[in-house]
């Protein structure tokens, strides 16, 4: 990964502009995450009309062929991506596509590629009559879209602790370690049931057990590149020039922590995705009735307990599974090509 | 390495005291109390109790003393060995968390009994020539196996193996008693999950140390191959591997949740989340208590191991 070039050290004023667009690096990159994850929470989270999901399908599309053009060295990394951009082309564009209302019951128990009341259904309908087909695909967007969130703000947590941690020392560095590591004593399914029994099951909750399990956890590793970052010249350089603390931390340090950072963030996107359904599937994530993976698997346990109605439980299974291998060959690849550099 | 431990038993403490004071904190709270009185007389019955009843149904719980005279009554009997009365389940927390413990002791000592030498033995075939065909196909296996999430692991071997080729139960209550046919599908699960994440930390060790230079002289030596790796590699290429796998345990006291409510098999994760759903503290208490013990005794016997198998390392 190319690292940022840090500025000449000697230039007595560094303006503050060029601040934001040296942190917006790749930025073809960022607009495009941009426009697909915006549009998605407007849509998810504040009802939006379907028409603000119109720009992300060709973002989607173009961060896929993008992908494909600078990963060909690695396979692995191109599978990931298809994989993860599959899933998030569903999710934008799923609310076009011709499908039926996913909350709508037809016929319980209809068999997958056979048709019942004059209407054909691919993967069949579950126990009470909903098209399954319609329910995988609308199921994705709410865990793409609250796990990507909720990954992304506890990111912004820890990485902040990480580097006041580990550019401060000293006194910061002794709370928020000791902080972490009692967060982190505890096991992560007891941090998120005891979180989600005490707030409540919400979507806005998951962030908040996602953002308390998974920050310590970011913190240490940012904090650990912090000080390895922190010996460098250009740091002591810009400490020469008299930079404030935080300039440093947010010019000097972030930039050349990033690479092991993203590799990081496409793992614990994985776990989230599995956190979010696993929780769903215990009673604490996401509510009914609209789709989800989880809870298509929850009410699918209970009451498809027979071989010839285990699709309902394979559809939803396979889907996650496939996401969450998405997201972990991607970290593999990018792993594997920035060691290679 | 004495005060190294004595510092982690130190920090195990602190640690212990906030935590159990946060979470007394969080189940003393008003919300939860009434969630106990809804899951005890039922949502329509607590909705129609007058105050002064619903405080004198606080009084008889034990629930109205004063949050500090609580707490310091739980502590002076957690310190005697007393955990305190589970409200859900109406028994003492102690026997039923060794209840609990013993069977989820049972799950994970033959997950580790599987995962330890399968995991070991790939990672060393995979390790022992990096980039070569094996290598490439234990890897994509081991990353595959841990990209799919328990639950669906959990639900591919039930309807493969139990409800298409009949050969298990689907669920593991046992009703009738210990049966040892019921513990083969969630130990499949838990070990099909973790082995993946040992094979690679050893499959990295090993290829580590091929390209040492101890191991180049023995290949110049003129030493059969097997020779090598046997006597010389392995050794080395086994302490890395070793920490990863203490260290597992304490993965397994929350990836157990998952696996134990699926196939309802009666362990600690399902207790855990049958106690933080009903708001029984004292379970959850006494949960957390055992974990975070796990969590720093894991810790110490990986360093301590370390500190064993490889001599260099001296803390200071």
């Amino acid at each position: 990964m190319a690292s940022v070039a840090a500025p000449t050290p000697g230039s007595p004023d560094v303006p503050t502009v060029p601040l934001m667009v040296r942190l917006a690096q790749p930025r073809i990159l960022i607009v495009l995450a941009a426009l697909t994850w915006l549009p998605l929470v407007a849509y998810v989270m504040f009802d939006a009309s379907r028409l603000v999901l119109l720009p992300a399908i060709p973002s989607v599309l173009l961060l896929w062929a993008l992908a494909m053009l600078n990963w060909r060295e690695s396979t692995v990394a191109l599978i990931g991506a298809t994989l993860v951009c599959f899933w998030l082309l569903i999710a934008v564009s799923v609310p076009f596509l011709p499908l039926v209302d996913p909350n709508q019951p037809v016929q319980p128990f209809v068999k997958p590629f056979s048709e019942a009341r004059d209407q054909f259904f691919w993967l069949g309908t579950d126990f009470r009559g909903r098209d399954m087909l319609s329910r995988a695909l609308w199921g994705c967007q709410r865990v793409i879209v609250w796990g990507v969130t909720a990954t992304a703000t506890a990111y912004v947590i820890g990485t902040t602790l990480g580097l006041i941690a580990g550019y401060l020392a000293g006194w910061w560095d002794e709370l928020i370690s000791f902080i972490g590591n009692v967060i982190l004593s505890f096991p992560v399914m007891v941090l998120f049931i005891v979180i989600l029994t005490y707030f409540g099951p919400s979507g806005f909750n998951i962030i908040v057990a996602v953002t308390f399990a998974s920050a310590p956890a970011i913190m240490r590793i940012v904090r650990g590149l912090t000080l390895d970052i922190k010996t460098r010249d250009y740091v002591f350089a810009a400490q020469t020039r008299g930079e404030k603390p935080f300039y440093i931390m947010v010019v000097e340090l972030l930039p050349n922590a990033r690479g092991p950072i993203i590799v990081d963030a496409c793992l614990r996107l994985g776990y989230t995705t599995v956190a979010i359904t696993t929780l769903t599937f215990l009673g604490l994530g996401l509510q009914p009735p609209d789709p989800d993976w989880g809870l298509m698997i929850k009410e699918a346990a209970s009451s498809a307990l027979l071989f010839q109605f285990s699709y309902m439980l394979l559809v939803p299974a396979l889907s996650v599974s496939s996401l969450i291998l998405g997201f972990n060959l991607l970290a593999d690849g990018l792993r594997e090509m920035s060691l290679r550099d | 390495m004495l005060p190294l431990i004595g510092k982690r038993l130190v920090q195990m403490v602190l640690i212990m005291i906030v935590a159990s004071f946060v979470l007394f904190l969080i189940f003393d709270s008003d919300e939860f109390k009434k969630k106990i009185a809804v899951a005890e007389l039922g949502g329509f019955a607590v909705s129609a109790l007058s105050d002064a009843d619903y405080q004198q149904w606080l009084a008889n719980k034990g629930l109205d003393v004063p949050f500090f005279q609580r707490y310091g009554s739980w502590v002076g009997g957690v310190l005697t060995g007393d955990f305190g009365h589970s409200f859900e389940k109406n028994t003492d927390v102690g026997p039923l968390l060794w209840d609990r413990l013993k069977s989820t002791g049972i799950l994970a000592f033959w997950v580790f009994a599987l995962m330890i030498p399968l995991s070991l033995v790939l990672g060393v075939i995979a390790g022992m020539k990096e980039g070569g065909k094996r290598d490439r196909a234990v890897s994509f296996f081991a990353v595959f196996t841990t990209s799919i999430p328990e639950i669906a692991t959990a639900i591919l071997l039930t309807v493969f193996l139990a409800l298409g080729l009949g050969w298990f139960p689907t669920k593991s209550a046992m009703t009738q008693g210990f049966d040892g046919w019921q513990l083969v599908l969630p130990v499949l699960t838990l070990v099909i999950y973790s082995f993946g994440y040992v094979t690679r930390m050893t499959r990295a060790s090993m290829a580590e140390v091929m390209t040492s230079q101890y191991i180049r002289t023995a290949v110049l030596k003129g030493l059969p191959r097997n020779r090598i790796i046997m006597r010389h590699a392995l050794r080395n290429a086994l302490i890395a591997p070793f920490t990863v796998i203490v260290l597992q345990l304490n993965w397994l006291l929350s990836g157990v949740v998952v696996v134990e409510v699926f196939f309802e098999y009666n362990g600690f994760g399902k207790m855990l989340l049958e106690a933080a759903l009903f708001g029984d503290i004292y379970v959850v208490q006494a949960a957390t208590f055992v974990a975070v013990v796990v969590a720093v005794m894991s810790q110490i016997i990986s360093d301590i191991g370390y500190t064993f198998l490889n001599p260099r390392i001296r803390f200071s």
